[in-house]
Formats: C-alpha cells, structure tokens, sequence
C-alpha cells in the first residue's frame, strides 16, 4: 500500500475526485477533479501546485562529493557552481541510462540528487573510494511544484528568497511563511516555474501559505495527468514511459543510451574517468543508432480517417503511454511512439518517439497507428525537434 | 493371466497419473495400480482427523507446467492454484521481515534492515527472471543428451547454447557461477541482510542433504526459482482442497480418456522375459499383462525393489547404487483452534503466504551441522503454510491447519534409521518448540499432531531413504544424469520398460513434467 506523502493531509482534503495512483509508493493524486483539463490551464495560464515528493532525493556531502557525482553522471559536476542546477542522467558501464534527474548544488560540498527510482544502492556501490555521505532525504525532505506564469507572483507574497535574481535553474535558501524552505527555479512543465523544497515539520504551512497566496492568482492544485500532458509539450523523456532503466531491463535493445533519448547534450566526455564513457565515446563516434524525437501527428487526416465511420476524432484529455507503433511511408514498421497527447495549447496530436537515426531528421514524414471503430489506420506525422512548447517566460 | 493392457503404470502419484492421462488421450488401453487406498503418492490430501483435510506431504505447487494444465483441461476437472501472496520471516521479539507482492511495501520492510538490500531486491528479481527463462526451457523437453551426434540433439544443444549467449556475458557468467557456487555465495553477490538472505538461501537445500553453504546448492536454488503460475516466474501456489487436488484431477483427466486405475494395489515385482518388461505380479499375488510397464517410483525402488538387480548391466546397478536419496526432511501436520500469533503483527495479511523460520544463515547452518552428524536438528528450518487461510473448505469454520515442512531430519540417524519410530515425537517437539519461539501459546492452541520423518516417508509413500524428491536434485543428479547417464530418457535397459516418476528428468516436484515427458518419449518410440 501506498504511503501518504508529507501533503496527504492538504492533497486528501482538496482531491474531490478520489483519483489517486502509486507514485514510487505513495499516494500522489492523478487529477483533483474528475477532469485535468482545468489544472493543465493553471499550467499556462495561471499556476498549479502540485506535490512531487515522490521524488527520490539524496543528500551527497564531503570532501570529494563533486569528484564522486562527475564519475557517477554524465555530467563534471566540479564545474557546478554553489547556487546552481543542473539537469542530466547516469549510465551503467555500457553507457546506457539508468536513470535521470536533476543535481543542485547548496554548497561548496552539498549536493542534492533527484532520480525517478530508488538509487541509494547504486550510489553507494560508485561512491566506494569517495570521502562522501549519501542520505536518502526522500521521506525527510517534500517538494512542492509551482508551475505556470503567476508563480512567481505568488511566490514573491510569501518567501523572503529574492525571486527576481533567481535564474532559471538556479537555487536559493531562505523561509516561506517563516518555514526553512530551498527553492529552485526548476520544474517538469516547460513554463515559468519553482519547486520548494521544505522539511517534513513545516511542509503543512508551507503549502498552506502558498495556496493562501495563490487565491487571487488562479491557482489551483494540480495532479499528475495534468503534468503528464505539460512535460510532453515540453519534450521530457520520462523513466519507466519514454525509456526503461537499465537496471530492468530483460533485453539489451530495450535499453537506451543518452544519445538515443536526446540527453547527447548532457554528456561531457572529455574529462576524468566516469561510468559508461568508454562505451559513451565509442558510440559518440560512430553516432547512435536511434534517436528520439517529437512527432506532429496529422489532424486533417485523423480527421479523415474517423470520418469514413462518421465520427469526429476522439480526443481525450489524458496523455497516453501506452506505445504505439511507427512505420515508415511503405508501412513497414520502424519504430514506436512512447507516449503521446493532444496539446489544448497547440491544438495538436503530439507524440515522442524513439526512431532509427536515419528517420529522424527533423521533417521526416512517418506514420503512426491510430485505431478508428475498433479498426487500426495510419495517420501520416511528421519528424519535429521537441520542446514543442517553450514560452519565454520560462527563463525570463 | 487376463487381458493385456497396453501399459500398466506403477504409482498413482501425480506424475504416474499424467503419463496414464497423456497415454489414454493417445488411445491406448492403461491401467494405474497405486499401492495405498488413496492417489497422489507426495502429493495428496488425507483428512488425518476429522473435518481437518492435510495436505500430508507436499503442500505448496509451482513448477507445475502450465501446458499439462491446458492439455489436459485440468481446472475442468477441479484443478485450481491460488497464488501464496506473502513471505513472511519472523524474529523472536521483532516484526520481522515480509515482502508483500506490492513492491513498494516490500521495500519498505526490507530497507529496514537494509536500504541497499531493499534495492537490490527488483535486481535480484530480474536477473533470476532472465536466468530461468533459460531453466524453462531445459525443464519443458526432454533432458539435452550431450554425448550424441545425433543431428536434432546437437541442433538442440545449439539453441540451448544461442539462448545462453543471448542473455549476455552477465546471464552466461551467472550460469557458470550457479553451478559451482554455495546458495549463500551467491546470494552475497545481491545482499547483505541475514533475515532477506536466509528465507531465500533455503531454496537451495530442499531435499538435499547439503548446507547453505555447501558448493552446487545455488543451482537447487534456481531450480525452485523456476515456478510459474501464468507465466509468471517465482510465484508459489496453493492448490484449492490440498495437493492431493492436484493428483484427483490428474486422476480424473485420466479416466476421462479411459484409464482404468486401482488403489490397494501395491506391485510386487515387474515381470521380466528375457530382457522384456511383460507384466506385473501384485503383493496378492495377481499376475497383470502388459505391452509397456511404466514405472513412477523412485530409480532405486524400480530398478533394485521392483525389477532386480539380476536383470540389468553391473555397470547400471552401480550407478543405480551410487545414486543418491538421502532423505533430509520431515513434515509435522497440525490442527488447531485457532491461528497462531506473531511479536508486532497484526491481522491475517502476512500468513497468507508462506512462513519460513529461517532468522540467519548461522543458524541454518547450524542446523546442517546436526545432520551431518546424524541426528535431527533441535532448531531446524521450517517452512510454515497455514493453507486453511486460503482455502476454508480444509479445516471447519475458524480452525486451521498449519503445515510445516522442516529441515534436516536426516534419514541415516547416527543410531541406524530404523530409530526413527522411536524418535519421532521428539522430533515433532523440536517443531513445535522451535515454532513456538515465535509464536508464543502454539502449544495450547494444538488439537492433532502428526509428524512425519523419513522412515515414515520411506515406509507409507515409497519414497527411498525418505527423499522428498525421488533422489536429490544436486547438479550431478540432474538433466542427462538423472537418473544414470545415458537413461534420461525415461527408457531403460530392460526392453518395454519404461520410467515417468520424479526420479527422471526435469525431477522432483509437483511439476508433471516427469509424466508428460514420459508419455511423450514412449508414444514416440513407436513401441506402443
Ligand atoms: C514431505 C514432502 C514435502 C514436499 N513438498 C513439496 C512441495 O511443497 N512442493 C512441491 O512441488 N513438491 C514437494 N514435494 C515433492 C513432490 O511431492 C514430489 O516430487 C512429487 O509429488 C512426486 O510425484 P511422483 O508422481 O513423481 O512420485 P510419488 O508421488 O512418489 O508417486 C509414486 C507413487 O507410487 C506408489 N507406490 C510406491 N510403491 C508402489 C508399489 N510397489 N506398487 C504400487 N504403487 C507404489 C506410491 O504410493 C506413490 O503414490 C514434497 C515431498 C515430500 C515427501
């Protein structure tokens, strides 16, 4: 059974639709109301708060914690700086990605690791040789996600933390509501947005205070189908949908490289030995095989095809992850469509897709299965560089 | 001598009754003749006190092959496994560990010993899932026979071979290791905790009379890794009325197709002509006919009780022989009024699984070490099912039955075996006792005992020096070994003779494979 996360007693109040789901064995709620609809336009429109804590988080301190994270990910974490994040993976000796995440640096020998999974064996077993501690925060630490264009208004009304000198991913400490809190100019929307960061006594008032500033801004506490249509207009890759850890997969081509999921810019490899490089370089140079992207899917002709049965497109609120097959324009199948939504702000039928190098130039026509009336058809889509959403206000 | 059947089978066991069931299916004229009043042999269900039905010897099912299942519509003849849903450690004076099939809860319980072990555990998972999807398919065909050019055997090797390679230079290097290693070695590849150790090193002993830490008991532990309820690997079952459940199915598939089967009909010797299995004679002295003897019991009972020594190649009795039984466990049957209490849990959740005292490697170590010396061990390990939680229909409303499979009660006691009858209610108090460690006030809550050493085993179900599973299953026993090299292929050396019990290749188990392979290999052969 699920546990309840430090929010449960605020989330369980508001969540009217009673729609929860397991979220790294806790209970996270999938949409407050019936529908997400409304919390994906606080999204963009205003600001949704929503309850990350889930999250995996480690505390990485000592001497040698920027030696040890820059053999462990991909990234030099040296080069970090006091105050700063930064978004990357880590791999297995073969360079394929167990899992990824964001790093913060809080201080000259403090760090803050997020993951998708429970990765405290991992890093103790690189950390061996390293003068560094590892807590496992993740039950000690809540994380709050403030989303959308009115989140720093609101946050300005109830933090001391100067809003307006922290860039985007930047991180600062100060108090919310008099509550210790870290907070991070970060998020998994695309938009303008924060994430707090709050020790379990405080973690009610904090998000107390925030929902109290929020009443004139629209705010409304947003769930994670909501955020699943979000990160896919912001191009994300997400563990366990986009692609699988390494550490569970049951066969090797189910595994993937950063290249292949579009982290090829996370990876620093001329530097000190870290895991996966040499497997990284070799593939660096002879270039991935596969390569992931966005797909446009074509709604004139999803249109057409519901049309033959004389039903207009369906089209759901929810974002899919199921997998769905691509073919090439001879219909012979070349890859898949990993998860996919009908972006309310695009107006369009968007999909990720991992496709083999040769299909993925920006441009390529593809096709992709959709069923109609109990019968499946392709739709013709076309090869386009994710993020398909990214507003300015993001970084500004 | 009356009519002549196509083929007689010796032992109403379960595998005895699916090589007749696969045999009638393929029209043939078969009769089963099991020794004691009731079928199942190991596997079966006797209401040993009244309202109460035991699962007397085997009491859970895994490796039971799904296509017997299907190909012999067993669930319409009232076949049915229900999942065991937990697996439950207790502690003297702590909760304990339990893992739940929710892995998030078994995470939780596991990192309180070992945040790392906790994450390890899906790893762990996985790479046994990869190395018995590879054991699978060893186990679902006859054994592979490497000293023949034969072209399909060595085009069988092959693909074993790819499969090998397929599953990558960490698969391929596991299974070398498996061979070789001690179940704790490695385990100690995954985890650190004792009390997550321990319940899982267990595996690698059942029915052998090895340790924990005794080389080639890794292999045993992925043999019973290779459970499957649909499909889905390493999940134990319950079988709904007792295991016996599983053999009255069998028994019935059987008839369905025409099977004729006899119980109170114990076999004295297989009638041989000139090196030709022709017929049986009963203890009655009834002699029966037949083109095809098949037999069910163990190598050394079929070989050296029921046909003879006289009969076969100096060389075969001697491997016969050195074949090894060496019976190791016993089982203590309770009925009691009510279930038992464990420190710090509540409710019903985490006895519907199976409960192992197994508190540390030392200490299953330490149980090996009385055995080795010939007596029983005084703390054994127990495996512990309370089969009455999942299925009322075995015990009367609000009794139970507990079952507890225990480990060592070596068959060779240092006295002579023939001691046992006198040791074996003290046998059963050690049970009991060491049950009770855990769950204090057992005693009080006991209306029937019955215990079970290997004597007994030996004696009442035909099982040879008491081995649960028809000679032990260490690798040197196993695939083109088992039972002697070059007859693993359920012929023998005596023509019109055939063997199908656990004895054979894949072994023991309630797992069938033994019967449906056997029926396969003989409807083959051309000789029936
Ligand atoms: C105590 C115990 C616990 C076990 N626990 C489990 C478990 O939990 N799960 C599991 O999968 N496996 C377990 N096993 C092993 C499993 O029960 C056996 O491997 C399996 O039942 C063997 O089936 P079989 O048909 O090959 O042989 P058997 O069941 O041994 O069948 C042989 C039959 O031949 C009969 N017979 C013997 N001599 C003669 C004769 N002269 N004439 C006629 N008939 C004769 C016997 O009475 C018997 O019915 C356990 C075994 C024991 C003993």
């Amino acid at each position: 059974m699920p546990e309840p996360s430090v929010f449960h007693s605020r989330t369980a109040q508001l969540c009217t639709s009673h729609r929860w789901k397991d979220w790294g064995g806790y209970y996270a709620v999938c949409s407050y109301d019936m529908s997400p609809e409304p919390e994906y336009q606080a999204f963009r429109h205003s600001a949704g708060l929503i309850d990350v804590s889930p999250l995996f988080k480690y505390e990485i301190a000592g001497p040698d914690a920027a030696a040890f994270l820059s053999r462990l990910t991909v990234k030099d974490a040296t080069k970090l700086r006091v105050g700063r994040v930064t978004y990357l993976c880590w791999c297995d000796d073969d360079g394929k990605v167990i899992d990824d995440g964001t790093l913060s640096r809080l201080g000259e020998e403090h760090f803050r690791l997020t993951a998708a999974e429970p990765s405290l064996h991992w890093l103790a077993s690189v950390s061996r040789g390293f003068r560094v501690t590892i807590e496992d925060s993740s039950a000690r630490l809540g994380t709050l996600a403030l989303q959308g264009p009115e989140s720093r208004r609101i946050l300005e009304r109830v933090t001391d933390v100067d809003l307006a000198a922290l860039k985007f991913f930047r991180v600062a400490a100060g108090t919310l509501a008099g509550v210790p809190v870290w907070i991070s100019r970060t998020g998994y929307t695309g938009d303008l947005g924060y994430e707090i960061w709050v020790g379990r006594d405080g973690a009610e008032r904090v998000y107390d205070a925030i929902t109290e500033a929020g009443r004139g801004h629209g705010l409304l506490p947003a769930g994670l189908d909501a955020l699943d249509v979000a990160r896919i207009e912001a191009g994300f890759v997400m563990n366990g949908v986009d692609y699988f850890s390494a550490h569970h997969c049951l066969t090797e081509s189910r595994k993937s490289s950063p290249f292949e999921l579009g982290l090829g810019w996370t990876v620093q490899l001329d530097r000190g030995p870290f895991v996966g490089q040499a497997a990284l370089a070799r593939e660096k140079q002879r270039g991935p095989r596969r390569a992931f992207v966005g797909l446009d899917v074509s709604w004139a002709q999803l249109e057409e095809v519901f049309a033959r049965y004389g039903l207009p497109p369906e089209l759901s609120l929810h974002a899919w992850r199921d997998g769905r097959p691509v073919y090439d324009g001879e219909e012979r199948w070349i890859g898949q469509a990993t998860s996919g939504a009908w972006s309310p702000t695009l107006k369009k039928n968007l999909a990720l897709a991992l496709l083999p190098a040769g299909h993925a130039a920006t441009g390529t026509p593809v096709r992709c299965e959709v069923t109609a009336e109990y019968r499946r058809h392709t739709v013709a889509a076309r090869v386009v560089k994710p993020p398909f959403f990214d507003p300015e206000r993001k970084r500004a | 001598m009356g009519k002549r059947y196509d083929a007689i089978v010796v032992g109403g066991g379960h595998n005895g009754l699916i090589c007749a069931a696969y045999l009638a299916k393929a029209g043939r004229d078969v009769l089963v003749l099991e020794k004691r009043d009731l079928l199942g042999g190991a596997a079966a269900t006797e209401e040993l006190y009244p309202g109460f039905h035991f699962s007397t010897c085997s009491y859970v099912v895994s490796l039971f092959r799904p296509s017997i299942l299907r190909e012999l519509q067993l669930a319409r003849h009232g076949m049915q496994l229900l999942p065991l849903e937990t697996s439950f450690t207790p502690l003297a004076g702590d909760p304990g560990l339990c893992r739940w099939p929710d892995p998030q809860r078994s995470r939780r319980e596991i990192s309180r010993f070992s945040a790392r072990d906790a994450e390890v555990y899906p790893e762990f998972s996985l790479a046994m899932t990869k190395m018995a999807q590879l054991a699978r398919s060893i186990v679902d065909a006859p054994a592979p026979d490497p000293t023949s050019w034969n072209p399909r055997e060595l085009a069988r090797l092959l693909r074993l071979g790819n499969q090998l390679r397929r599953g990558g230079a960490e698969v391929m290097d596991l299974n070398l290791k498996l061979l070789t290693m001690s179940a704790v070695d490695f385990l100690e590849r995954w985890f650190e905790s004792d009390v997550l150790k321990a319940p899982m090193a267990v595996s690698g002993i059942i029915g052998t009379y090895l340790g924990v830490r005794s080389p080639g008991t890794a292999y045993v532990l992925l043999h019973h890794y290779m459970g499957e309820i649909d499909g889905a690997f390493r999940s134990w079952g319950y079988s709904k009325g007792g295991t016996g459940g599983v053999s009255l199915a069998c028994a019935r598939a059987a008839e369905s197709h025409g099977a004729e089967i006899r119980t109170g009909a114990a076999v004295e010797r297989v009638l041989v002509d000139n090196g030709r299995a022709r017929g049986v004679v009963l203890a009655g002295g009834d002699e029966l006919s037949a083109r095809t003897v098949v037999s069910s019991c163990d190598p050394r009972l079929t070989f050296l009780g029921l046909v003879g020594a006289r009969h076969f190649d100096e060389s075969f009795v001697a491997a016969i022989e050195r074949y090894k039984l060496r019976g190791s466990s016993g089982k203590v049957n309770l009925a009691v009024d009510r279930l038992p209490e464990f420190f710090g849990r509540e409710g019903t959740a985490h006895l519907r699984g199976d409960i192992a005292i197994a508190p540390g490697i030392d200490y299953l170590e330490r149980a090996y070490d009385e055995a080795k010396y010939g007596d029983f061990s005084k703390r054994p390990y127990i495996n512990v099912v309370i089969p009455s939680l999942l299925d009322p229909s075995v015990a009367p409303p609000g009794k139970h039955i507990i079952s507890m499979f225990v480990q060592y009660a070596p068959y060779h006691l240092a006295e002579g075996a023939e001691h046992w009858p006198e040791k074996r209610e003290a046998f059963g108090d050690a049970v009991v006792d060491t049950l009770a460690e855990y769950c204090p006030g057992l005693e009080e809550s006991i209306l029937f005992r019955h215990v079970l050493t290997p004597w007994d085993l030996e004696k009442e179900y035909g099982l040879s020096e008491g081995n649960i599973f028809q000679g032990e299953l260490s690798l040197d026993q196993l695939l083109f070994q088992r039972p002697a090299a070059g007859w693993s292929r359920y012929r023998t050396p005596v023509r019109n003779l055939w063997t199908c019990g656990s004895g054979t290749h894949p072994g023991g188990g309630i797992m069938g494979a033994s019967g449906q392979l056997a029926a396969a290999a003989l409807l083959e052969s051309g000789e029936l």
